[in-house]
């Protein structure tokens, strides 16, 4: 049996919490919400990221939905995507039981409106965003970076930042101090693909790993 | 004499600071005893493991997550499980669950005497953590009869276990369990009830339940609010169905709930 589609005494398929859930969110979120749809037993729905406030505001305070808990703030890149970045709220609903996920999708550039106003916890996280991806919350109260060095430049997480990072660290004892210098790799940096049984050697042998990605054997 | 206006200090604590667990920098403004403000520099143990995971497989991210809080390994490593199992719809063998679920009290057990214990020791308590730190050797030998390490496991894996637990282990888990309440009692008699470690923690740093829930509190800080929440009993993962537990929710929100 479906967990999404339980069928009652009399034999007739009648919705279940979770769907009629999402149909009052729908309800509610009326020329807001973009989509919604049911993922692995929680609720997702797409919104406008200039929205979002509202919409967090009103699950929030509606008596039936009483999503009162954001759980977490984070995003998603997507470098192949025009609007490559897809901010994602996960709210909790603690007297329904019931998970929500608001997803709005953000351009580079482009800028959120902040809600720590309406949940406090959204506060570090969005500073974590700032940092890891470089989407600008407007109206934080405090956005700087969270998690990062003091003096550090990029976004971590994005999908084009490399594993290595752009800079090292290291203490230098002519001048007495901890500085920065480019990343120096003393080999080529090697990124195994471990579904080829030639595991990291598809550069020398060929074979199917490097048939799939001809850019890695022409050189 | 004349009554003089202080100005509040403003104070640097760490990075490196022998009273702190772990590297944290907190920019602080006293006034006086009390902290009026308080700016946490978390970042300084990060260690980019969502970046790292980005170039590995799923079973190799998994001693990542021993790494992020290393007292309780495997219970981090449980939630990478349940997450992949999740997303990908895999069952767990029966006797996979049970293991992790003992495990993962286990974990919390350790966690929780470290966690009780340190504390004493930050507010002026020596004997807990001298006695803590003697029951979470017997909890590490049990981590390493399973899985061959004491601190970081490596021993969940999506999908169930690495491995199945060697003979006699499940029967010395149980003479110990059954010791363990005489050592909670004696824990009882040196803290709970002790005046400076009362006049210490007592009304100080109150969270409401308003505040817990808007800060976005999960588990036992949650609970110290008020909150009956735990994830054990409203959405059991693994075995935790089939339990009979008990968990205690706190009334205050203030340091000993």
């Amino acid at each position: 049996m479906n967990e999404n589609d339980l069928i009652d005494e009399a034999g007739i398929a009648s919705e279940s919490p979770l769907q009629i859930m999402a149909d009052h969110l729908r309800e509610i979120g009326q020329g807001i919400v973009l989509s919604s749809g049911i993922i692995h037993g929680e609720i997702e729905l797409q919104v406008n990221a200039g929205t979002v406030a509202q919409l967090l505001m009103l699950v929030r305070d509606d008596r039936q939905a009483a999503f009162t808990q954001l759980i977490d703030l984070t995003a998603v890149d997507y470098p192949e995507r025009k609007d490559r970045f897809d901010v994602v709220y996960q709210m909790l609903s603690m007297s329904n039981n019931m998970r929500l996920r608001v997803v709005a999708t953000v351009g580079e550039g482009q800028t959120v409106p902040s809600v720590t106003g309406v949940f406090m916890a959204a506060n570090w996280a969005e500073r974590e965003v700032w940092d890891m991806f470089g989407i600008f919350f407007s109206g934080h109260p405090d956005l700087r970076r969270l998690l990062t060095d003091y003096g550090f430049e990029g976004h971590p997480l994005r999908k084009d930042f490399p594993l290595t990072g752009h800079v090292e660290v290291r203490y230098d004892d002519t001048q007495r101090r901890v500085i920065n210098e480019p990343v120096h790799l003393v080999q080529e940096f090697r990124d195994f693909d471990f579904l080829s049984p030639w595991e990291g050697m598809h550069n020398e042998l060929g074979g199917n790993a490097a048939k799939a990605d001809p850019d890695k054997t022409a050189k | 004499m004349a009554e003089m206006q202080i100005k509040p200090i403003t104070m640097n604590f760490g990075p490196q600071h022998p009273a702190a667990h772990g590297v944290l920098r907190l920019v602080l403004e006293m006034d006086g005893e009390v902290i009026e403000r308080a700016d946490p520099h978390i970042g300084l143990l990060h260690r980019g493991t969502e970046k790292l995971i980005e170039h590995k497989t799923y079973l190799q991210a998994l001693p990542y997550f021993d790494r992020l809080d290393y007292v309780s390994p495997m219970n981090q490593e449980h939630a990478w499980a349940l997450a992949v199992e999740k997303a990908l719809g895999i069952e767990v063998p029966r006797r996979a669950q049970y293991i992790r679920v003992l495990y993962c009290e286990i974990g919390r057990i350790l966690n929780h005497l470290l966690n009780l214990t340190t504390f004493a020791i930050d507010v002026g308590a020596m004997t807990p953590l001298l006695w803590g730190f003697e029951e979470r050797e017997h909890l590490m030998g049990f981590y390493e009869r399973a899985c061959g390490a004491r601190l970081h496991a490596a021993y969940f894996r999506p999908g169930g276990v690495h491995q199945d637990l060697p003979d006699d282990l499940l029967r010395d888990i149980n003479n110990w369990a059954k010791k363990f309440p005489d050592f909670i009692q004696d824990m009882e008699t040196l803290l709970s009830e002790n005046r400076i470690f009362k006049q210490r923690t007592v009304d100080i740093g109150v969270i409401s339940e308003e505040d817990a829930l808007s800060l976005g509190m999960t588990g036992p800080c949650l609970r110290g609010s008020g909150v009956a929440w735990d994830l054990r009993k409203n959405q059991p993962y693994d075995a935790y169905d089939e339990m009979d537990f008990d968990i205690p929710i706190g009334k205050t929100g203030d340091c000993p709930t």
